[in-house]
């Protein structure tokens, strides 16, 4: 280690560093303000203004071309009684859920046997973390060919072990599966390698303590492993609720051919346009840029309430 | 690290063999579900559009790989924008992992006024929707002139809120006091704190953020497809989706052959990044 090499020094520093008059305010402080500052820089100017301008842009009516037209709440009034967007809120919570909750339990099933798994360790994370790299657009092609309803693999196994075709991308339940799957897909080698992360991080001494306690695989799963694992647990949670609702890219690419009046209608029957697909639809399709910010802050709203929510079971299962 | 492997393996031998025989039969089925895709993928870049739509499905290769690359190439200016994506996503993987794992660094194992309150808003803007900002972004980036250069995909993203929620939760676990305290009595300034022990200590987990990071600009579509507004200076996702779309009906095979190509830098990258993250996320300083 490089700082090892002023080895002489510590001494004199030593006796210094009581000594030291304590600086105050930011004098004391300015070089870790300094150090985050870039973030938050860049953040005032591509985030806020940006974000401030829509929040002005939600109390207007605007067409993207014209001048702009005051419309007071009237946006808002109309966005709560909106039966689209809540059925947009619907879902896309569903579909969280389904991709979500298997993808969390498969990702800590695989994370544990990766733990405890001794050889060709390092080749099964490169290889689960794979589906991660891909482009969703490529997934989503992928995927649209494997739920296809004549040509489509799954259908074709189906009908292998004697059951009928199932219309996956034109029948609602159909249609979130299959963009559940995907999502699942996607990201369950993603959350196990975090989740291995964390396990490493457990000290071995607690599971030797707790073998000579007596207790079993299972008792010490959730009496040891999961507690530990709340930082990591939580990060998971939090990220896949964050970029789980505002899931676009993967029912635009897989349901754009599928239904005629427009890219983001999320295929037949709406039953895969999720909050963020509304959202384009009404300021892209609609031309109608102050509502789509509305909704975009509908959509903000909803997902700080729903990461809240995981947040505080996740902490209060730990503090047990 | 490498004894603890050795007791394990030692256990292993002596308990149950069988036990290892059905677990590695589990994480073989996983890897098989998580690549099927890909040979999936290959399998349609190998066949023409009518063979990808015939049934039974063809699950062995064909033989108009090399036609679907000629199309590709006639349609799309592949390698063109393919520098570009290499340009932005490697520019903004460098400036985000060093401002994100430097703040990450202080949000970890520092105390000063207002913390918290710049950590919660920090969390509060890591679940603002991209698309609350997508049209006044646009805005401003013509007023700088921005927009149609690289710049505009480069500096908004040169830092961000998930880099550093990351940074700081592995920092905190990975980077222990007692070595940070010794730094200090070393004379160590912040800087070299930073730069000398933190960093060391947490590669693994930029490992991950470099490839997470370089993954995601390669992958973006939606904001390069809005601002890069000259059709020859795009990135390689547009020029992919613009195959998708202006055609009518899409050619499946050589969309397929498109995404498979796009795909290469990625592995490399992820292969050169693999073997730093792979080292071991949790390798602590002490040993």
């Amino acid at each position: 280690m490089a700082t090892l090499r002023t080895l002489e020094k510590p001494s004199a520093v030593v006796a210094d560093v009581p000594v030291t008059r304590p600086r105050t305010g930011f004098r004391k402080y300015w070089h870790l303000y300094a150090a985050i500052s870039p973030f938050y820089l860049l953040f005032l100017c591509f985030g806020l203004i940006p974000v401030g301008f829509s929040l002005y842009l939600s109390f207007h009516r605007w067409d993207g071309l014209g001048p702009m037209e005051w419309a007071g709440l009237s946006q808002y009034q109309y966005l709560l009684s909106d039966s689209e967007f809540w059925s947009s809120i619907g879902t896309t919570i569903v579909i969280w859920a389904l991709a979500t909750f298997p993808m969390i339990f498969l990702a800590m099933v695989t994370a544990v046997m990766l733990n405890s798994a001794v050889r060709f360790k390092n080749l099964y994370r490169v290889a689960y973390f794979l589906p991660n790299v891909t482009s969703v657009v490529a997934i989503a092609i992928i995927f649209g060919s494997v739920f296809s309803t004549n040509f489509g693999l799954v259908n074709a196994f189906l009908q292998a072990i004697g059951f009928d075709q199932i219309a996956w991308l034109n029948t609602p339940w159909g249609i979130k599966i299959a963009i559940a799957t995907l999502m699942t897909w996607q990201w369950t080698g993603y959350n196990a390698i975090i989740f291995l992360a964390g396990l490493q991080t457990v000290p071995s001494e607690l599971y030797e303590a707790a073998r000579m306690d007596g207790a079993g695989p299972v008792q010490t799963f959730f009496r040891i492993t999961l507690p530990m694992m709340r930082p990591v647990l939580l990060f998971v949670l939090v990220v896949s609720t964050v970029t789980g609702l505002q899931s676009f890219s993967e029912p635009q690419v897989l349901l754009q051919n599928t239904s005629n009046d427009s890219t983001f209608s999320g295929g037949p029957g709406h039953a895969g346009r999720t909050m963020v697909l509304y959202f384009f639809q009404q300021t892209f399709d609609n031309n109608d840029f102050g509502y789509g910010a509305a909704v975009a802050w509908g959509i903000f709203l909803v997902v700080v309430l729903f990461s809240i929510i995981n947040w505080r079971l996740v902490q209060r299962r730990g503090e047990e | 690290m490498a004894s603890t492997q050795e007791t394990r393996r030692t256990k292993r031998i002596d308990g149950s063999r069988r036990r290892g025989i059905g677990l590695h039969a589990a994480l073989v089925v996983g890897v098989l579900l998580s690549a099927f895709p890909f040979y999936w993928a290959v399998i349609m870049s190998t066949h023409t559009s009518s063979e990808i739509f015939s049934y039974p499905p063809k699950l062995l290769p064909g033989t108009h790989f090399l036609e679907n690359v000629r199309s590709l190439f006639d349609n799309i200016d592949f390698f063109g924008s393919m520098f570009n994506s290499l340009l932005v996503a490697g520019s903004v993987t460098f400036l985000v992992l060093f401002f994100d794992s430097l703040a990450a660094f202080v949000f970890a194992k520092f105390e000063f006024p207002g913390k918290r309150l710049l950590f919660v808003l920090l969390m509060f803007i890591f679940m603002v929707p991209a698309q609350l900002q997508a049209i006044p972004q646009f805005v401003i980036m013509a007023k700088l002139g921005w927009i149609g250069s690289m710049t505009a995909l480069i500096v908004p993203a040169a830092a961000n809120a998930f880099g550093i929620f990351w940074m700081r939760q592995y920092m905190k676990g990975a980077i222990h006091d007692e070595l940070l305290d010794a730094s200090r009595i070393d004379g160590a300034n912040f800087l070299r704190q930073y730069w000398h022990v933190a960093l060391p200590v947490v590669r693994p987990g930029l490992a991950f953020l470099g490839i997470f990071t370089f993954m995601g600009q390669w992958n973006d579509y939606a904001w390069p497809l809005i601002a890069l507004t000259n059709p020859d200076n795009v990135t390689l996702q547009v020029a992919l989706s613009q195959l998708n779309g202006t055609h009518g009906t899409t050619d499946y095979g050589m969309v397929m052959t498109g995404a498979l190509l796009a795909l290469v830098p990625l592995l490399i990258v992820f292969a050169i990044g693999a073997r730093q993250m792979i080292g071991d996320l949790a390798k602590g300083a002490i040993k």
